[in-house]
């Protein structure tokens, strides 16, 4: 599948020229498919910035990898799961009432938040999985923000009976205690970690720490588009699902392309997968949301790429937020799953040839797109995902300006999960909470408790008693 | 990975610019193994690091790492975290190194010290390698060791290291392959820096059994001179790593003695772990 790859020669050519990547995005065009790139360099970025002891393990995991995805038995077997487990494909759905605040283009959603466990985390999860077995471990670790490819690495671990830790900040774990709940439900550990900032890419720090002492037995099945070679070109491989059936679906549906698909970025992997089916589609305008936070000139973001700078972090040399000394700064974000001071190194590359264009939202502006799906729509959307609907408002909007009639433009907006989990953050954000933190107006009854006296044991069991 | 292919310099061990290589050849002409000690710069304060290493140094250091504090030290175990934590909470510069590494350097001049300096890879990739490297010369620095940067990625470093003639210690595992033991030891200048376990830095209650095939495996491989690390807490530790290689590191401890008892304590350590570097006969 790599055939096409144009970064074969980038990477003969070494991962510290800053500079001798010059190739504008006609240019890549010219060269030919931007599309299945195999790492480990993306221009100047990607590459093993890896301490010497799991250098065997990415080594073992790529070429599992680069195996597996030339057997048809694998490739059957992921169809299948994708299919019959997590429920593929997932929908297009026009959203036509949300559409009359973008500018009056048509807005598509591709409903990754209809996939089994809420959002695209389960395509890269049952890959590595299935990989993991692959390679004889018995035992995964995942780092999880919103908790969400916690629960997805949880459930992967529970259908195919192997043993689960999941690493989450524990002001993620405070952010996002329902999905702390479900993964214990699901018979995982979850370790949360009180290191640094407490979020995500502390997370991804213990989770290497595990791995480094536990490598014999446990895959680190790392849940974004980043980190060393081979998880970037891995973990997209799993999410291309997303950009192949969006584009055979808008085809299907309007007999056209779009004019921009739009995605959130965190780490970067659902924005990768859709992004994918249309690297190639020179007319489609590619948009990432970064989280701007309270804003970008408050410092309190987490908008890498509009302001960060290349560095190495968690193993791949790409964006990052850093301060003088080349210490990761802090980022924030309402979304726990965009709070990471990083992002994958495809969209470092795809960044400086110009052909995704990478865009801050605020807090603010994610959480009215938030709502405002919520009531067009009767979709309540992940707050990761909201970023996305912000954004393709400011696109719809700009198509719009740009003349002709409005219909006739068509945005794609990746809703990469469901809101479920961001019930209580939402409810806080929009005033819906009392003093006490409980919605207001639920705490009328005079009447005793009606529910069942708790059977701990069987929630916070490993799962494994019976094994 | 396609990556590995990229050719570091063909030297080896060059012992005759090596800063490094030569105050473990002393310890080896004083028939023993060389004491490596790690302290973190800016722990407790700049000025008590520059304490605490010359007492390393005065008490039977050989070789003095001075770690940078980092935000996300992935190779590290809680002790070694809290201390390089605080001492970014307290305001620790990485320029600050070059200060510690000078002082650290010119106090301990008559006993041959030699001063690395540990530290992950994006504050060095931040300040520019090359500027870096001559940073650390000017201060007196022997070079670097790098735990997340493996020769694969080092071009700017190998350019920067000769040109400086700075010492490039990289680390090879129990996970190492026999082929990438080959490529690593012939990109490193010092010495080879053997982790004994699979893990993190952290005290530990014996030598893990691996420690010894790492070693036995860089030496196959043309290193001339390799030192253990990872876990090493304490003389008996000592005694037995010294039996086998050329050097025996020691962190977590020394920060723990340097935590508990200030600078004097890591000179009491320092001088109860050198008892265990005799190769024939330990002291009682
Ligand atoms: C629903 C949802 N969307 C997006 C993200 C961001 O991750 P990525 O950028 O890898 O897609 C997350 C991460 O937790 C998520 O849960």
């Amino acid at each position: 599948m790599a055939e096409n790859a144009p970064e074969g020669s980038a990477a003969a050519s070494g991962p510290n020229a800053d500079t001798n990547d010059s190739r504008g995005p006609a240019d890549a065009f010219l060269g030919g498919s931007l599309r299945h790139a195999a790492g480990p360099y993306y221009g100047a970025y990607g590459g093993r910035w890896m301490p010497e002891s799991l250098i065997a393990a990415l080594d073992e995991l790529e070429e599992t990898f680069e195996k597996a995805k030339q057997d048809p038995e694998f490739l059957a077997e992921i169809a299948e799961l994708n299919r019959n487990y997590s429920g593929r494909p997932s929908l297009l759905t026009e959203a036509k009432r949300f559409s009359a605040h973008a500018g009056g283009v048509r807005v598509f959603l591709k409903r990754e938040d209809l996939n089994h466990t809420g959002s695209h985390k389960i395509n890269n999860v049952l890959g590595q999985a299935l990989l993991a077995k692959r390679m004889g471990k018995t035992r995964i670790i995942a780092e999880t923000g919103a908790g969400q490819h916690g629960v997805a690495s949880a459930t992967a671990a529970a259908f195919l009976g192997l043993e689960c830790v999941v690493y989450m900040g524990a002001e993620d774990c405070r952010r996002q205690a329902l999905n702390v709940a479900r993964m214990q439900l699901l018979g995982a550990t979850v370790v949360p970690v009180t290191n640094g900032s407490q979020t995500l890419k502390d997370a991804i720090n213990d989770a290497l720490r595990d791995w480094v002492a536990n490598v014999e037995t446990t895959h680190y099945l790392l849940g974004t588009a980043a980190g060393a070679h081979p998880f970037p070109s891995l973990v997209r491989f799993f999410h291309e699902v997303i950009g192949e059936e969006a584009r055979a679906q808008i085809l299907e549906q309007t007999a056209k392309l779009p004019d921009a698909v739009c995605a959130c970025i965190g780490g970067g992997s659902n924005a990768i997968g859709i992004f994918h089916g249309f690297l190639d589609d020179p007319s489609v305008r590619l948009y990432g949301f970064e989280a701007g936070g309270d804003g970008v000139e408050t410092g309190r973001h987490a908008a890498t790429i509009t302001l960060g700078r290349p560095g190495v972090l968690h193993g791949a040399r790409s964006y990052l937020m850093q301060d003088e000394d080349g210490q990761t700064i802090e980022s924030h974000s309402i979304s726990a799953g965009l709070d990471y001071p990083g992002v994958g190194p495809e969209h470092s590359y795809l960044h400086d040839i110009g052909r995704v264009a990478y865009e801050p939202i605020t807090d603010a502006e994610a959480m009215e797109a938030f709502s405002l799906l919520c009531r067009t729509e009767g979709i309540i959307p992940a707050i990761e995902s909201s970023h996305a609907l912000a954004g393709a408002i400011k696109v719809g909007q700009r198509l719009a300006a740009e003349g002709g009639d409005p219909s006739d433009r068509i945005v794609i907006v990746n809703l990469s999960g469901r809101g479920d989990k961001d019930v209580q953050t939402a409810a806080d954000w929009f005033g819906m909470l009392d003093e006490n933190g409980q919605v207001k107006g639920t705490t009328l009854s005079t009447r005793q408790p009606k529910g069942a006296s708790p059977h701990t044991a069987g929630a916070v069991g490993t799962g494994e008693e019976n094994a | 990975m396609s990556a590995s292919q990229q050719t570091g310099p063909v030297t080896g061990e060059r012992a005759a610019v090596s800063k490094v290589a030569a105050a473990i050849d002393r310890a080896k002409a004083e028939g023993r193994a060389a004491l490596v000690g790690y302290l973190p710069a800016g722990y407790p304060s700049v000025q008590e690091s520059i304490d605490a290493a010359i007492e390393l140094a005065r008490n039977g250091a050989d070789v003095i790492e001075i770690g940078i504090p980092y935000s996300d030290p992935v190779m590290d175990g809680s002790v070694i975290q809290a201390a390089t934590t605080e001492a970014l909470a307290r305001g620790f510069r990485v320029a600050s190194v070059f200060d510690v590494v000078k002082a650290v350097t010119d106090a301990t001049a008559a006993l041959g010290t030699a001063v690395l300096v540990m530290t992950y890879w994006n504050p060095v990739m931040r300040m520019g390698v090359d500027e870096f490297a001559r940073r650390l010369a000017e201060a007196g620095g022997a070079g670097l060791i790098t735990p997340d940067l493996i020769p694969d990625e080092a071009a700017e470093w190998f350019d920067a290291s000769e040109k400086y003639g700075l010492d490039r210690v990289f680390l090879v595992a129990p996970s190492t392959t026999p082929e990438r033991m080959a490529m690593t030891v012939a990109a490193t200048r010092g010495f080879t820096y053997a982790v004994s376990l699979m893990g993190v830095t952290g005290a530990r209650e014996a030598v893990d059994q691996s420690a010894q095939r790492v070693v036995a495996g860089a030496r196959e491989a043309g290193a001339e001179r390799v030192c253990v690390g990872l876990g090493v807490s304490n003389a008996e530790h000592v005694r037995e790593i010294a039996a086998y290689a050329d050097g025996v590191i020691v962190g977590t401890a020394i920060v723990s003695a340097l935590r508990d008892g200030g600078p004097a304590a890591v000179g009491r350590l320092a001088a109860e772990l050198s008892s265990g570097l005799g190769r024939a006969t330990g002291p009682a």
